[in-house]
């Protein structure tokens, strides 16, 4: 069994980092993931790693540090929030274009402006569309973990695709829990020796990176992406069940949470979902049937489980902690998206919530799943999509 | 053509395949090389965008017009010999 320590969010990723001792990693401080890096940093002065620390000028450069890093044939891993992540934008395209298993974590907060600090969805569902995996965690236990499992998913054969793992700005990232770390062999093991497919490095196989590719090939490349995408999903749950015999921690692609008989559901991302469970607690102690899914793998979406998983939900009300302005939130367009293409029709609610860091009480849980039940009973839906937790 | 199962995936090609390409048809102008004006200081290669200038045994040869875009660095860059240049840019078809 490994040791069982109260750390902050942070301190578990670059713990995690420290036990999975990349080759390279480039990065440039961005709060709220600064400590991620300030660490990790403080592992590679004293020794603690192998890895190459370079400390670039900006998050573009950081990523493109990466990348370079993972053609030449290295085990790669970054950290960044924020306006990091958006700067690194057209570089996350060319990452995964070139199907280079780079590792990072994704400390997630608000899109500026106004410039706010605090975690929101923003950034990560901003990135939605770069070809990246994402894992998203609900605590820092589950960061570690699933920062552990990215590498294993991300240079498994049949996916060769960069992968972010996200936790919540400051909620979870500057939050003391107590948490359970594997112990470092049990890491190195479960992660084993990178084999990269064509290393720069290997000049006796001389290759080219990122040559032009004109309407006649274009296509085939971005089918290969989405092929991969499709075969992530099942090395997602091979990863986990091998994880599941070292750590005695089982994950899926989501929680479902009281769910097998509910009439009522929560769809809601990372720490917020520990404060809806509670709430869910407390509505089933008074016979309210209410359950709770919370996505873990978010790209692949895993539609037709999470459909399945919902099918006997006849009201969903989906939190969303990001805007899609003018549309529905990014979370509540994959349910619907889910359960159309399973032929299911429940009524679907979209909530805005947690923007910019606003506190999210069990409070506004409850009035979730009261509305969530007035519909139930009338048959009316006031708003499709609405905010929760904003003053008029 | 190939289907997406069958390409390498990334698009990691050969090394140098770019060599095989005639990317000296985008060329408007045409650099010509007047040797009598050469000191074989080598400036055109240096600063040639390209690789278009060949060398051998540390002499610059004729202009790989195959890849040459026209681009006219190599005759502005060009010393040449006593105020005459080496390297003279003319209109392509003319
Ligand atoms: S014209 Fe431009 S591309 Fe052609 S040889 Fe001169 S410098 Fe190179
Ligand atoms: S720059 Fe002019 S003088 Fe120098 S090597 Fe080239 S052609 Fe000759």
């Amino acid at each position: 069994m490994g040791k069982v320590l109260a750390v902050t969010g942070n301190q578990a990723i670059a713990e995690a980092m420290r036990q999975i001792n990349p080759d390279v990693c480039a990065a440039y401080p961005i709060t709220p993931s600064t400590e991620v890096m300030q660490r990790f940093a403080s592992f590679v002065a004293n020794g603690k790693v192998d890895t190459e620390l370079v400390t670039v000028e900006s998050e573009h450069s950081a990523m493109s540090a990466c990348i370079g890093a993972s053609a030449a044939g290295g085990r790669v891993m970054t950290a960044t929030s924020s306006q990091g992540l958006a700067l690194m934008w057209e570089m996350l395209h060319i990452a995964s274009g070139m199907r280079l298993p780079v590792v990072m974590t994704l400390v997630n907060r608000a899109l500026s402006a106004p410039i706010n600090i605090h975690g929101d969805h923003s950034d990560g569902m901003g990135a939605r569309d770069c070809g990246w995996i994402q894992l998203w965690s609900e605590n820092a236990q589950e960061a570690y973990d699933n920062l552990i499992q990215a590498i294993r998913i991300a240079e498994h054969d049949d996916v060769r695709l960069p992968a972010m793992v996200c936790l919540d700005g400051f909620i979870i990232s500057h939050s003391i829990e107590s948490m359970t770390f594997l112990p470092d062999e049990v890491v190195r093991d479960f992660i084993g020796e990178f084999r990269p497919k064509h290393p720069l490095l290997d000049v006796n196989n001389p290759v080219t990176y990122g040559p032009l590719v004109l309407p006649d090939y274009f296509m085939e490349f971005k089918r290969q992406q989405h092929e991969a995408m499709l075969k992530a999903k099942d090395v997602v749950l091979q990863v986990a069940e091998e994880f599941e015999k070292v750590s005695g921690r089982s994950y899926g692609l989501f929680e479902a949470y009281r769910l097998d008989d509910a009439e009522l559901a929560i769809v809601v991302l990372n720490s917020a979902a520990g404060t809806c469970k509670d709430v869910v607690d407390e509505y089933r102690d008074r016979g309210v049937k209410v359950g709770l899914l919370k996505p873990r793998l978010f790209r692949p979406f895993p539609y037709k489980e999470v459909a399945e998983a919902l099918s006997g939900a006849k009201v969903i009300g989906v939190l969303d902690r990001a805007e899609s302005f003018g549309g529905f939130g990014p979370m509540y367009m994959e349910i619907a998206s889910a359960m159309m293409s399973n032929g299911t029709n429940p009524v679907m609610i979209d909530k805005i919530y947690g923007l910019g860091g606003r506190d999210f009480m069990p409070e506004h849980a409850a009035q979730l799943i009261d509305e969530l039940k007035e519909i139930l009973d009338t048959g009316k839906v006031k708003l499709y999509k609405d905010y929760l937790g904003v003053r008029e | 053509m190939k289907g997406w199962r069958e390409l390498e995936i990334g698009a990691v090609t050969e090394a140098g395949s770019a060599d095989e390409y005639n990317t000296g048809s985008w060329r408007a102008f045409r650099p010509r090389w007047i040797e009598e004006n050469c000191i074989q200081c080598l400036f055109c290669w240096i600063y040639c965008p390209d690789s278009a200038i060949t060398v051998k045994d540390g002499k610059r040869g004729e202009f790989d017009y195959k890849h040459c875009k026209g681009c006219g660095i190599c005759a502005v860059e060009c010393p040449g010999k006593k105020g005459k240049k080496a390297i003279v840019m003319e209109e392509e078809g003319k």
